[in-house]
């Protein structure tokens, strides 16, 4: 075993490693950029070695770094994390190379997974069913319907060098497919300088689900499978284990099927293999096909490790340095029910933009799992993806454990930034979703709906109201003789003041907004950065306390007139009779007692006269340039 | 230490008090609503439409959400000059503005213009004497036209009138009192020194005015015409004249730089006294209205209020087997300790000599003292004459009238003739005083004072040689009877400002705590005891 690896990773993850990685007795290093040196994840480690800028390929990107940030420090070993390096070769080659272990499968596997086609033929070849279709040089139109017809309607012609829907046709009848090829072609062309095509069977409602996978090297098991179909452009939202409806053949042949993969590369750690499924007819064992493999950790890892009670990084761990497997198949059984939210910042009314911010406020509920690599106080900065958490609860049934994410999504509180947890508990909360009735395009069927700005209630705004007063529990609070004092209070969100009374009686503060008596709710309210947040149902709001003092008395009636301030000389004028000029706009300089005075503009208007030239002797209080008159003065 | 009550909270007794403090409370409550009401619908109307705030908002927007505020004078003016003026036209009361507690008087434009009435001077004069004595920064809302001109006799000439009010703010800001004044309607001739005076002094723009003479008095005099905003508005006085500070955009504007203002001061409470943690009492406050009997003549036991108003009911009676007609003791009233003196009996000899020894002990040790006034006198008789019960009265009054520590008068009954004095009446000058809707005061009782005039009357008639029945006897005493009756209720009283106000029993303790917390903003100066004649 070894002592001491290092995490080449940032943010959740290499906090979650850590925290296996102590509670395994191991010492832990971490690296990081510019941008992360009072990172959480720096702050657990034992030693922390900083690699470089903020921008990935400067750091996290910097495999040489890495390394010899590993040799440095004396570990031996070297964890990747998800993304960033963890699933390049070339990366897991230079670790070896320099003598330490990489915690993760060979570069061998890495290569042969990695290349989409050949690893279909790869897994093909060992009796995995992969996506009927053709994938071969032959481009003629003939031949291509040829081959739809055998994949059998609907099918998908997709671009080979394809992306992002271009060159994407669905044809549901063969009298339809040569115009599809077609047009899909010229768009290919276009938009890829390469108009080869592939046919693939279209699945009507897919679903995706992914089999965890471990292996030594010599043998593999399976962790069952995780459902991953809901997704908003291919951005896994919520997963769960096991699939929701997953009759137990089925599941033994995804098992089964993902083993056989995994053995047929003499796969070493962890790794998921995922399948698409056909749901249109529910779930059947004769309708999953291959997609991929991620010869890596998955984000969404802590589902697996919740059913069956397996630390994962522990596993790859013990792996790496050379143990067998620690459970055979038949010890390994799914237990309860798992969900994970990914929480985001992102601005979702704004088409979930990713968000940055400092978080003002971060808090948990008790009884979820939250995998995080931020703090209060911490920045989500734009050098990487917006993850701030991910929430996971387990539960003995589906039903509970949804009850449980829909209440740790509404008792998370994050401030500072906008988030996708308003978007997370409606999904929650989605009867479709309750049902089990799950497919990667539910969340575009029903965006608008999941897709809500939370306006602050009465009770939000009189729990900020009353935050606003800062009460503390000093004697005789809000004591009066007869007549209760009533103290105006406001409160605003953007351009948006809400005023309200505050009355103290017997029975504790009440807060009249709207013309409404309220008891203030007893909502978490949490004053950082100069804000009120207010947590209610999954949603922050944040208000600012009015500051009465925001504002300066204009002086009364700024007069028409601007008058000379004492006797000079005029030097300059730079207004003219009938511009329009702004409050604080330069009018004219006067020079005197050797200094230059300048003149500005007590108020919005236009002028209306300019009575001295530049060079004029004036003396003090003599009338310079005259506004024209206010229309309210007029009306007046 | 912790007293034991010995009321039955089911009784018969205990729900006749109850309902007969309920009823005198709602006397009391509708009086002070009355007061609270000010001018009325149709004034505060046109107070409001002129962009002012009302009254008594402007004081809750002045001080801290949340902050007490012990009204001084609630139903002051009450049943005076017809009902023109209720609260006497001016809020009074302390309260906190960042946590320190201030005085803010603010005049209420609502009832008659803000114009000073004979009480209306006597009140915002009490409340600069509490400001004095009570160290607390003063807040001036002003809104006022000025004297009442038809009162003008009982406005202006003498020493405790309208001038008084200038001098007070002169001295105390000698003496280091900061004096604020927010200008937000008028501050006509006498009125234009409360900001003149003031060390530091905000106006609302548009609405404040601050002149010697109006435009119609100008206009009279000199023949100029000129508008009262040229003549004396806020854009005038913050940018050409320089009485005043601040220029505010409106009322809230200006209560907020009064804030501002009033966090700059610079000032710490005095450590004067060593504050324990709160502690509720043992026995629920709200249980006042039924051991205290609805009849004053009924006699009761004192501790059975006290163990209703100290931390954990408890009390440390000092002496408790010798003149047991006063009970003196040591508690704490919300964290503060207390030396109390309260009577359960008529006052003998014995029981006027305890109560100087204790209030001797408080003096040495610093702690304020809260005399529980329920008292028709000293005892009279012979004996007592004669063995010189004047002369150990004039102890205790010497004691209570020399003592340097705060004293806090609370009249929970009655306080007739010369026990009045002995504990802490009026004339002792308490920090503050304040009665129950069950009290009454007066010289001495309706019944005894008719029985000396028709003893007198009886004499004179029957020295020449007439006759007088026992009804037309009765006949005699029935005006002295009903005079003495009035003239003694609490909400008389109180119109007078004979004290600060008529309290809810059940609220004592927070009273007594706001009272002594506001007293001891002030230092406790070492006391000098007059002769005691021994």
């Amino acid at each position: 075993m070894f002592q001491k690896i290092l995490i080449a990773n940032r943010g959740e993850i290499a906090c979650r490693i850590i925290a296996t990685a102590r509670r395994m007795g191991l010492a832990t290093v971490a690296v990081y950029s510019e941008a992360d040196a009072h990172a959480r994840h720096v702050a657990l480690a034992d030693e922390s070695v900083a690699i470089g800028g903020p921008a990935p390929r400067d750091s996290y990107l910097r495999g040489d770094a890495i390394i010899a940030a590993a040799q440095a420090t004396g570990a031996q070993a070297i964890h990747p994390g998800y993304g960033f390096l963890s699933e390049n070769p070339d990366f897991v080659d230079a670790v070896e190379a320099a003598g330490l272990t990489f915690i993760g499968p060979s570069a061998k596997a890495i290569r042969a997974m990695g290349l989409k086609d050949a690893a279909k033929r790869l897994m093909s070849e060992a009796g995995v069913p992969v996506v009927p279709g053709y994938h071969g040089d032959n481009q003629d139109p003939e031949h291509l319907a040829g081959a739809a017809e055998a994949i059998g309607w609907p099918v998908l012609i997709k671009a080979v060098a394809g992306g992002g829907g271009k060159g994407m046709r669905k044809v549901t009848r063969a009298e339809d497919f040569a115009a599809a090829l077609d047009s899909a072609k010229g768009e290919a062309a276009t938009a890829f300088g390469n108009d080869a095509v592939l046919i693939e069977k279209y699945v009507e409602k897919p679903r995706h689900i992914e089999v965890q996978v471990f292996g030594d090297g010599s043998d593999a098991v399976h962790l069952f499978e995780r459902d991953c179909s809901l997704q908003r452009r291919h951005q896994k939202v919520i997963e769960e284990a096991p699939a929701p409806g997953m009759p137990a053949e089925m599941r033994a042949a995804m098992g089964e099927a993902a083993v056989r993969a995994s053995r047929a590369i003499g796969y070493k750690g962890a790794g998921t293999i995922e399948f698409i499924v056909d749901a249109s007819d529910g779930l059947r064992a004769d309708r999953f096909w291959f997609m991929e493999m991620n010869t890596r950790l998955q984000v969404e890892h802590p589902v697996t490790e919740a059913i069956t009670g397996v630390d994962l990084v522990e596993w790859q761990i013990r792996v790496a340095a050379g143990e067998a497997l620690p459970l055979r198949q038949d010890q390994l059984a799914i237990k309860g029910h798992a969900f994970e939210a990914r929480l985001y910042a992102e601005d979702v009314p704004a088409g979930f933009l990713p968000a940055t911010g400092t978080l003002a406020h971060l808090a948990f509920p008790e009884g979820a799992r939250a995998d995080t690599g931020v703090r209060s106080g911490d920045t989500i900065s734009p050098w990487y993806d917006p993850m701030i958490a991910k929430v996971i609860v387990h539960g003995p049934t589906r039903e509970v454990a949804l009850q449980q994410l829909s209440r740790a999504l509404a008792e998370t509180q994050v401030a500072g930034t906008v988030t996708n947890l308003g978007f997370l508990g409606a999904l929650a909360r989605h009867p479709g979703f309750a049902a089990g009735d799950v497919d990667t395009g539910l969340i575009e069927r029903d965006l608008e709906a999941l897709v809500v700005s939370p306006v602050p209630s009465a009770g939000v705004r009189a729990a900020a109201l009353l935050a606003s007063a800062g009460l503390t529990a000093r004697p005789a609070l809000g004591f009066t003789l007869w007549a209760p004092l009533a103290r105006r209070l406001a409160v605003r969100q953007g351009d948006e003041v809400t005023e309200g009374l505050l009355t103290l009686d017997a029975e504790g503060p009440r807060i009249t907004v709207e013309g409404e008596r309220l008891v203030p709710p007893a909502l978490p309210v949490v004053q950082a950065g100069g804000l009120i947040h207010v947590f209610d149902k999954g949603a922050c709001h944040s208000l600012a306390p009015v500051d009465p003092l925001a504002r300066e008395a204009s002086g009364g009636a700024a007069g028409n007139a601007t008058l000379s301030p004492m006797p000079g000389l005029v030097k300059a004028v730079f207004v003219a009779p009938g511009q329009a000029v702004a409050a604080g706009d330069r009018l004219a300089i006067l020079e005197a007692m050797k200094m230059e005075h300048t003149l500005t503009a007590a108020r919005d208007g236009v002028v209306a006269e300019v009575l001295v030239t530049p060079g004029t002797q004036v003396e003090a209080g003599a009338a310079l340039i005259l506004l024209e008159a206010e229309t309210a003065e007029v009306a007046a | 230490m912790k007293l034991t009550s010995r009321i039955l909270t089911g009784s018969d007794a205990f729900k006749a008090n109850r309902a007969a403090h309920l009823g005198m409370l709602d006397t009391v409550a509708q009086a002070a609503a009355l007061a609270a009401a000010g001018g009325g619908d149709k004034a505060m109307a046109r107070h409001v439409a002129r962009g002012k705030l009302p009254p008594r908002e402007r004081v809750a927007d002045l001080l801290d959400p949340g902050s007490p505020f012990l009204e001084i004078g609630a139903t002051a003016a009450h049943g005076l000059y017809d009902g023109a003026a209720p609260c006497a036209g001016v809020i009074a009361g302390i309260g906190r503005i960042h946590g320190q507690e201030v005085m803010v008087v603010c005049n209420d434009a609502t009832v008659k213009g803000g114009t000073y009435y004979p009480m209306t001077v006597k009140k915002h004069l009490r409340a600069q004497e509490i400001a004095e004595e009570c160290a607390l920064p003063c807040v001036y809302l002003v809104d006022s036209g000025g004297a009442n001109l038809p009162n003008q006799d009982e406005v202006f000439p003498d020493r405790d009138h309208f001038g008084r009010i200038f001098y007070n703010q002169a001295r105390m800001s000698a003496k280091g009192i900061p004096q604020i004044a927010v200008v937000m309607g008028s501050c006509t001739a006498g009125g234009a020194y409360v900001p003149a005076m003031s060390d530091v002094t905000i106006i609302v723009k548009e609405q404040g005015t601050i002149f010697l003479a109006g435009p119609p008095l100008v206009k009279a005099a000199t023949g100029e015409v000129v508008s009262a905003e040229d003549l004396g508005g806020g854009d005038v006085h913050t940018r050409l004249s320089g009485v005043a500070d601040y220029l505010a955009e409106d009322d809230a504007h200006a209560l907020a730089l009064a804030r501002r203002a009033a966090s700059h001061l610079n000032r710490a409470k005095p450590a004067t006294v060593q504050w324990q943690s709160v502690e509720a009492p043992a026995y629920d406050p709200e249980e006042i209205l039924g051991v205290v009997p609805g009849d004053l003549r009924t006699p009761y036991d004192i501790r059975e209020v006290i163990a209703r108003v100290v931390d954990g009911s408890r009390f440390d009676e000092f002496k408790p087997r010798f003149g047991e007609t006063i009970v003196t003791g040591f508690a704490h009233v919300m964290g503060c300790p207390v030396g109390i003196v309260a009577n359960n009996g008529v006052l003998f000899s014995e029981a006027a000599q305890k109560a100087a020894h204790f209030v001797e002990l408080c003096s040495q040790r610093n702690i304020p003292l809260v005399f529980l006034q329920n008292i028709t006198g000293f005892m009279v008789g012979r004996k007592y004459e004669n063995e010189g019960i004047a002369r150990h009265g004039a102890k205790m009054v010497t004691a209570v009238a020399t003592t340097n520590v705060p004293k806090i008068t609370m009249l929970v009954g009655g306080s007739f003739g010369a026990g009045n004095y002995g504990m802490a009446g009026r004339a002792y000058q308490p920090r503050f005083l304040w009665t129950w809707p069950n009290s009454r005061i007066s010289v001495m009782g309706g019944e005894q004072a008719a029985g000396v005039l028709a003893t007198v009357k009886r004499d004179g008639i029957e020295r020449t040689g007439g006759t007088w029945t026992p009804e037309e006897e009765a006949e005699f005493k029935r005006p002295t009877i009903e005079m003495f009756d009035r003239q003694s209720h609490p909400l008389y009283a109180s119109a007078r400002l004979w004290d600060d106000g008529i309290i809810d029993p059940r609220r004592t303790r927070e009273v007594l705590f706001l009272s002594l917390s506001a007293a001891l903003n002030a230092p406790v100066e070492p006391t000098r005891f007059g002769v005691f004649r021994m």
